[in-house]
């Protein structure tokens, strides 16, 4: 049996088929196979997207990650952090265009306590809005400040109104590439810790993959494999996002931008070997709209969010803006139904349009 | 060989998901270099299975240039834009009383290929307006000038509206207008000004602009004269789907008489400052589909160029496995698209096509105007 067919018939692919794949199969082909995944999945033809913001309650990071163009060293003065008053503006506003739920993600801060996220949490969850917050990297870091395990300070979060958990901070889930790229973070080991600690406290999260910098095809393919292996013991995931590092402005600026064709491959190839992961999403952020579109013949089924507000692939010099409308005007001309989802991908009613 | 058997099988495999997009009678008269009729193009737009197309088109694409693609190192001059056709798709033509009206001189023009002779540029590109009042003379002079700067370069200038322009100020026929053209320094004409011939387009777009079957003739008559031209379509306003394929029908006839198209360009219409202005821009799977079909349909055509310019250089590299063949070039001070909002970014450095064009699993070869190759990386 060819690795077309064991695809074709449903059945998984080791990471050396995914390399052989990577390497040896041309673009129609992937797309073919991710297409054939894609609707195995989700027969309907639907394209689905959350209204949401990103809010980012710091700038200021002790982590000083080489590809990141965002963040502020705690000496830098230019740093700061949100009011509680910039906080509830935000959320009116999103709330105001039919947002569900905040994006809340900042840098590791040096100093503040747990107390300070978790009267964060509780004044957020005032506005009664769904908070997808703190990825791994800074649940790890809360937990080195205050001393707590991560399990203890996964069920304080979620106490005081944490929803579920974003998967970034992912970056590539390979030890060699973490110590040449972001040192400082949490390593690949603790990732899986704390999203396997959420899952069986029962919060849903999603995982990233942010590509195209030092690492491998190789490595790529270490990276879905541990996701792969957590989904099969939690399934917690509810959805998987690539992306290409987006060099301009970081300390990896001499780095090549992955190209449209690298991002459709990668894309595709995620889809494929992530048979256990129901949804994945196009990264319009960095692709922009064309390219996110042609993605969904790619086996991409989600538009990802609107992004009311994006600062981080901004502050690498990307600056695509897309409106809900556009959103819905993209998906119907590549041949799909375009839907509003929740984070856990349950399906908003349709308002009369 | 083992490699040619795994070869074979994928093709099997693809040759199922054209089936399954009902789409193998088309595959049948690719494979057998059959012609396809207008309502195949028709079908083939109206695909939803935009994989399936674009395998079909890099059948053809491969048959006809393999492996290859083209890039040139090109220089593009706007000499004006003051225009009385004034069509309702474009943002660049003004009025010639518009405070946004420019024309340069001849000395204007010579500074603009002076500047960069540093560069190793081997085309240039030169197209403007329908002015009101510039004599035949200046566009002679025009080329002559850069001819005199750039003696090796190959001038690309006036679009067959603007050709059948210049014949009017010049009072001469077609040919002898052409001639005295390729006397000053023209070495061939691009492809614009063809936007959909349909009269029912044209009247209610740029009623004001050279017919259709005028645009044809001057085309024509250039190849008979041995000037090669391109050919071009802009896609994505009001016209219909079969007005694209009649667009295409009357190009590859036009190819069967003469055979002097090299390159045909679909150019996606950019609304922004435009009379059009409400209607929304092409989307990445229209953009991808006007290639493909037109890689199929125009089985006569050398090559078919996805012009980053129009559609951005994500979008061209996966055109490249949609049918495209040309990537255009290292353009810069582009005018007329990026007054209309395009958003591309204005020069490709060498290096930078090379390295796209290979990731996207293609041979990079800079060309000269005449798909000669100059350096093949």
């Amino acid at each position: 049996m060819t690795i077309s067919q064991k695809i074709l018939a449903g059945e998984r692919i080791s990471p050396e088929e995914a390399l052989t794949l990577a390497e040896e199969a041309d673009l129609y082909r992937l797309g073919f196979l991710a297409n054939a995944v894609r609707q195995r999945l989700h027969p309907e033809p639907l394209v689905t997207y959350v209204i949401d913001r990103n809010i980012n309650y710091t700038d200021i990071c002790v982590s000083a990650c080489q590809f990141c163009a965002f963040f502020k060293a705690p000496e830098d003065a230019a740093g700061t952090v949100l009011s509680f008053a910039e906080l509830g503006q935000k959320i009116e506003e999103t709330k105001a265009l039919r947002g569900t739920q905040i994006l809340l993600q900042g840098g590791l801060h040096p100093d503040k306590p747990l107390e300070f996220y978790e009267e964060m949490l509780a004044f957020i969850k005032g506005y009664g809005i769904h908070i997808h917050g703190f990825s791994p990297p800074e649940i790890c870091h809360f937990a080195n400040l205050s001393g707590l395990p991560v399990r203890e300070v996964l069920i304080r979060l979620q106490r005081a109104g944490l929803d579920s958990i974003p998967g970034g901070g992912a970056e590539i889930l390979c030890e060699r590439v973490r110590q040449q790229i972001s040192p400082r973070k949490c390593g690949a080991d603790a990732w899986i810790a704390v999203m396997e600690e959420a899952h069986a406290l029962g919060l849903r999260t999603t995982a990233t993959m942010m590509f195209g910098h030092v690492e491998t095809m190789a490595d790529r393919l270490e990276h879905l494999t541990r996701i792969r292996d957590l989904q099969d013991r939690s399934g917690g995931f509810t959805a998987f996002i690539p992306w290409p590092f987006q060099p301009d402005h970081t300390a990896l600026s001499h780095l090549e931008k992955t190209t449209a064709v690298g991002y459709l491959r990668m894309l595709a190839l995620a889809r494929i070997f992530l048979d256990n992961i129901d949804n994945i999403q196009a990264s319009w952020v960095t692709q922009g709209p064309k390219i996110a579109q042609v993605s969904l013949f790619f086996g991409a089924n989600d538009f990802g969010s609107t992004m009311i507000e994006e600062n981080v692939v901004a502050a690498a010099g990307v600056h695509f803006r897309l409106s809900e409308a556009e959103i819905r005007e993209l998906v119907r001309g590549a041949g799909f139904i375009p839907r509003q989802r929740l984070m856990d991908y349950t399906l908003v009613e349709e308002p009369s349009r | 060989m083992a490699w040619q058997a795994t070869k074979e099988r994928m093709s099997n495999d693809m040759e199922q998901m054209i089936a399954a997009a009902k789409l193998d009678d088309i595959l049948a008269k690719i494979k057998g270099g059959q012609r396809l009729t207008k309502e195949d193009g028709a079908r083939l737009y109206r695909s939803p299975d935009l994989l399936a197309v674009g395998y079909l088109a890099n059948l053809v694409r491969e048959r006809i240039n393999g492996n290859k693609t083209y890039f040139i190192y090109n220089q593009h001059i706007n000499y004006s834009n003051i225009c009385t056709n004034l069509c309702k798709f474009c943002a660049f033509g003004k009025d010639a009383s518009s405070p946004l009206a420019y024309q340069m001189s001849i000395d204007d023009i010579r500074h603009k290929v002076a500047e960069r002779l540093d560069e190793p540029i081997t085309e240039i590109h030169m197209v403007g307006g329908i002015h009101p009042d510039l004599p035949f003379s200046y566009y002679l002079d025009a080329l002559a000038v850069i001819k005199e700067v750039r003696p090796t370069v190959h001038i690309q200038a006036f679009t067959c509206v603007e050709i059948a322009h210049l014949a009017g100020l010049a009072g001469l026929s077609l040919e002898d207008t052409l001639r005295q053209l390729v006397a000053a320094g023209l070495g061939s004409i691009p492809g614009g000004g063809a936007e959909v011939f349909s009269p029912r387009i044209r009247a209610k777009t740029c009623e004001k602009k050279l017919s259709g079957e005028g645009w044809l003739e001057v085309a024509k008559t250039a190849h008979r004269l041995g000037i090669k031209s391109n050919a071009t379509m802009l896609y994505g306003h009001i016209e219909t789907i079969e007005e694209r394929l009649e667009h295409l029908d009357m190009l590859r006839q036009a190819q069967d008489e003469t055979g002097g198209f090299m390159t045909f360009i679909p150019l996606a219409f950019h609304p922004k400052n435009t009379e059009l202005a409400d209607i929304t821009r092409s989307s990445g799977v229209e953009d991808l589909k006007n290639i493909a079909v037109a890689r199929c349909f125009l089985d006569n055509f050398p090559h078919i160029k996805a012009y980053w310019v129009m559609i951005g250089i994500k979008l061209a590299q996966v055109g490249l496995s949609f049918g495209a063949d040309d990537i255009d070039g290292t353009v810069k001070e582009e005018i007329i698209t990026h007054m209309a909002g395009g958003e591309s970014e204005q020069a490709q450095a060498r290096q930078q096509l090379v390295r796209i064009i290979r990731e996207a699993g293609r041979v990079p070869i800079e060309r000269d105007t005449l798909f000669q190759p100059i350096t093949i990386y």
